[in-house]
């Protein structure tokens, strides 16, 4: 009797004791250095791509990463210089997604943090902008 | 005392459950918070933060 109480004494404190990490889960861990300066990087290239974007020749692909579209959209002279960023933004986003996840104590959320990535990338894109739809077909905002 | 025990049984069961739902499930709704806050800060989509450096680009 005296074991089961104290069992129950053991529980409740265990209880007290995990339920800041059950408020900590309401919020995702987002300000570690990596994740930063993933930020900063990206940023930084959207100023290069956003003009990508708006011609057309790079979209937003369904699984949360971009891809040229439409090399012909872009002059002939810019068109290694966009591969080449899409390459690189690519990387950041794989590992902002893997950075994320880490982050936050669960490398296998990955997969969930990017198609969450892709969908609000997606709703956030500019009027004009092209994005990959659920099959995969590629369409206008 | 049986009815005791099956309670302190009923309880460590529904502590256990509680600790893995927290651990297991993909919070999604923080998820999407999160993944818009990152997206205003690269897309520069909240105005305010800090205006584009962008000068250079709009004096040729």
């Amino acid at each position: 009797m005296k074991a089961i109480a104290r069992l129950s004494l053991w529980l409740f404190l265990s209880a007290l004791w995990f339920s800041p990490l059950a408020l900590a889960a309401a919020d995702l861990e987002i300000n570690t250095p990596a994740i930063t300066s993933l930020k900063q990087g990206m940023q930084q290239r959207h100023a290069e791509l956003s003009g990508y974007y708006a011609s057309g020749a790079v979209g937003l692909t369904r699984d949360g990463l971009v891809a040229v579209r439409d090399p012909a959209a872009a002059p002939l002279a810019q068109r290694q210089m966009m591969n080449s960023l899409v390459t690189a933004e690519n990387q950041d986003r794989q590992a902002l997604y893997r950075e994320i996840s880490r982050a936050n104590g669960h490398p296998e959320w990955e997969d969930e943090v990017r198609s969450t990535f892709a969908q609000r990338w997606i709703s956030k894109a500019a009027a004009g902008w092209w994005y990959q739809n659920a099959s995969g077909a590629w369409t206008r905002k | 005392m049986k009815t005791t025990f099956l309670a302190a049984v009923l309880l460590l069961g529904g502590v256990t459950a509680g600790c893995v739902t927290i651990n297991i499930y993909f919070p999604a709704a923080a998820a999407e918070k999160a993944a818009d806050k990152i997206i205003d800060d690269i897309w520069q989509l909240k105005q305010g933060a800090k205006p584009q450096p962008d000068l250079q680009g709009e004096a040729k």
